[in-house]
């Protein structure tokens, strides 16, 4: 994944910065308590809702578990439906891939339905560079390109802007990129899709080439399916002459019916609707209705490396609700930006150090940008266990081991600044196979207790900036189990 | 080697851990595989609650609203003057019909031209048309929603997006299911499908709905008696 933010600090510092933004922090209060509630009402309405849950997960474990073979399925019934598969195994290559595709056209713009797949990729990047214009037309998508801003949310990119500063974005930009935001436009939500709706519309009726992601995507059929709200999915599904779909390659389900789980529990996790305003399913190509020319780029990019780990595999079964992210108190707290990636929030801490690896800065501290206080699994419609996959990831971050990157088994070497953590543990370890010592040491802090700082020096600093020292008891429970029998002769 | 064959080959050392003896064969058709169904766990709910036909047609009506679809009831014989009465208040000068739309529901909607469906529109000519009408495939009462297959009664994908008025006949209750799982079995995969649940809206601005984007603005569905 090359998807990452160059120079991005590491999370507790990009979070130490983000927490201080007054405006930052009130948007997202707002917008995450506002779906918060409404998820919770929409999922009530579903009295088997935990049965949906475990058939989702199950459904993706399977097709993880047989991917090869869901993958060769998949190809197979997509061409006979008329479309025409490619494979990347990274970033570079589907890049080239779809810049290829676009070139072959004709054409020097293309117009995008929000996807989340070639934001990891970074194909506007690319197609920019070789002189294609690529329009974002998601209403979210369309407030980042313009302030030139980066998504903070995997369904709602800016959902760090308020109101107010979208009209304002609107205002200054809308005229670089075509149709000028009206005048005296105000910041109702209302007047704001209304100027997203003239400006967009004059690339919409002009595109040749529209360029997607997926939800889903079918093996025994071949068919794709777009879940959207806006109509600028349908828009560059069906009137552009060639689309362009960019999916990575566990977005796959094995079977028709199995759609029957998804578009149950992804409207309801996601915006908190029974059912989104529109969904698009399509298998291959029409005659003589939408694109007559399809392309499917099946893209890697990290995701096999992920799949051969046997804890952190889970993590490909998210189908992108962003709900852990809505219920998040870090999240909520840090914003996106400060995780250093397109997939924010405690799916992205497990996801983005899975699929970039944990060598650089951002990813091996972003297993850390959690209180595991569990509420994303809670929430979770194919039930990840994000803590787990969190501690793991911390293990492999503080203790090395083998891994495999893109495609080749690796040994990890123990990440530099975890030195004290690893020799609080090798004393640890030592301390607790060593009972007389571990007696010795226990009453000797307790009758020192009064002389404990508040904070640890040196390289414990860091972890008592923003913990209190636990108070150590007056006797230790050992010394009070044998003097009390037990409890028995307390008091 | 092809990125194909060097992704299948990951994804093959990737599952080493995986038992081999647990895949089921391809499945051939939609649930007809046993061992895949034993995979997963099913006992979910085919539908949600207890209702009488009746009440399943008032549930869709109840959902559609919800969502801010303005919903019509009528029966065979009203179903013309209904039409009629919807474009002339919209004030509608032309209206999009696809090939297979029935002759007698816009019998009575004089005052509008009628403009086919045709591969040969562009998307220019279809912004400047004012309604269209069309029939749908299926509808889904728990969910509020419509689906469009691309039926001789619907046409093409973009007649159904571009116009900014979409008047949508559903006959009750033939067409009506009740729940998701309903609608899929009745519906074909080889046919592109358009899953409709009100009119456009967003939740882009500060995750409140709001209705009115891309797609059509207004989006009337009216339900018929008596098929």
């Amino acid at each position: 994944m090359t998807g990452t933010f160059v120079g991005m600090p590491a999370f507790p510092k990009a979070a130490h910065d983000a927490v201080r933004n007054k405006t930052l922090r009130g948007n997202l209060r707002h917008a995450t308590h506002t779906i918060r509630d409404k998820r919770a009402r929409a999922v009530t309405e579903l009295e088997d809702w935990a049965r949906l849950r475990e058939a989702g997960k199950q459904i993706k474990d399977h097709t993880l578990h047989h991917l090869d073979r869901y993958l060769v399925q998949l190809e197979d019934a997509v061409t006979a439906a008329g479309g025409t598969v490619h494979w990347a195994a990274d970033a570079d290559e589907a890049n080239r891939i779809v810049t290829y595709l676009v070139k072959a056209t004709g054409e020097t713009e293309v117009v995008k339905v929000k996807s989340m797949a070639t934001q990891e990729i970074g194909l506007n990047e690319a197609l920019e560079a070789e002189g294609i214009h690529a329009y974002e037309t998601d209403l979210a998508e369309l407030i980042v390109q313009l302030g030139k801003d980066r998504p903070s949310h995997i369904l709602v990119p800016a959902i760090h802007r308020n109101r107010g500063e979208i009209r304002d974005i609107f205002k200054r930009e809308m005229g670089e990129w075509g149709r000028p935001a009206p005048d005296g436009l105000t910041d109702t939500p209302a007047e704001l899709a209304e100027a997203a709706r003239l400006h967009l519309r004059e690339k919409f009726l002009r595109a040749k080439v529209g360029i997607s992601g997926a939800n889903f995507m079918v093996a025994e059929t071949g068919t794709l399916v777009v879940v959207e709200s806006e109509g600028n999915g349908r828009m560059c599904l069906t009137l552009p002459e060639t689309l362009i779909s960019v999916v990575g390659i566990e977005k796959i389900v094995p079977t028709w019916r199995d759609l029957e789980v998804f578009l149950q529990t992804l409207p309801r996790s996601s915006t908190a609707e029974r059912m989104n305003p529109y969904t698009s399913m399509w298998t291959g190509t029409t005659d003589e209705d939408g694109p007559q020319t399809f392309h499917l780029v099946l893209i890697d990019n990290g995701r096999t490396d992920t799949l051969a780990d046997e804890v952190g595999r889970q993590a490909l079964r998210c189908i992108r609700c962003s709900a852990c992210l809505n219920v998040c108190p870090v999240y909520e707290r840090a914003g996106g930006h400060a995780y250093g990636s397109v997939y924010p929030g405690p799916i992205g801490a497990i996801l983005s150090p899975q699929l970039r690896g944990t060598e650089s800065e951002i990813d091996a501290s972003l297993p850390y940008a959690s209180s595991l206080c569990g509420a994303c699994y809670e929430v979770c419609p194919v039930a990840i266990d994000i803590p787990e996959v969190l501690v793991h990831l911390r293990e492999r971050v503080v203790e090395g081991g083998p891994v495999t990157r893109q495609g080749a088994k690796v040994v990890l070497k123990p990440a530099k600044g975890h030195a004290a953590e690893r020799a609080a543990m090798r004393a640890a370890r030592w301390a607790f196979s060593h009972p007389g010592a571990l007696r010795t040491g226990q009453r000797l802090a307790s009758r020192t207790r009064r002389l404990h700082p508040r904070s640890l020096p040196g390289p414990g600093q860091a972890w008592s900036a923003s913990r209190e020292m636990p108070a150590v008891p007056a006797e230790p429970f050992r010394d009070w189990w044998q003097r009390t029998r037990g409890g028995k002769d307390a008091k | 080697m092809s990125s194909r064959d060097l992704i299948l080959g990951r994804v093959r050392r990737a599952l080493a851990d995986v038992p081999k003896d647990d895949t089921p064969p391809v499945p051939e058709r939609p649930g007809r595989d046993p061992q895949y169904e034993q995979a997963v766990d099913r006992t979910y709910l085919r539908e949600h609650g207890d209702r009488t036909t009746e009440q399943t047609v008032d549930l869709l009506a109840e959902n559609l609203a919800d969502y801010r679809a303005i919903v019509h009831r009528t029966d065979n014989g009203g179903l013309p003057g209904v039409i009629a009465r919807l474009l002339a208040e919209r004030g509608s000068r032309t209206v999009l019909v696809p090939s297979g739309l029935p002759p007698e529901w816009l019998a009575e909607a004089a005052d509008a031209t009628r403009v086919p469906d045709s591969a040969a529109s562009t998307p220019h000519e279809l912004d400047e048309i004012d309604s269209v009408v069309t029939g749908c495939a299926v509808a889904i009462a728990e969910t509020g929603t419509i689906v469009l297959d691309g039926g001789p009664d619907q046409g093409r994908r973009r007649i159904t997006l571009v116009p900014d008025h979409h008047i949508c006949v559903v006959r009750v209750p033939g067409q009506v299911v009740s729940s998701v799982p309903q609608a899929l079995d009745r519906l074909d995969p080889a046919r592109p499908l358009t899953w409709i649940s009100g009119p456009s809206a967003t939740s882009d601005i500060e995750l409140d709905r709001v209705e009115g984007v891309h797609g059509p603005r207004t989006l009337e569905v009216v339900l018929v008696a008596g098929d």
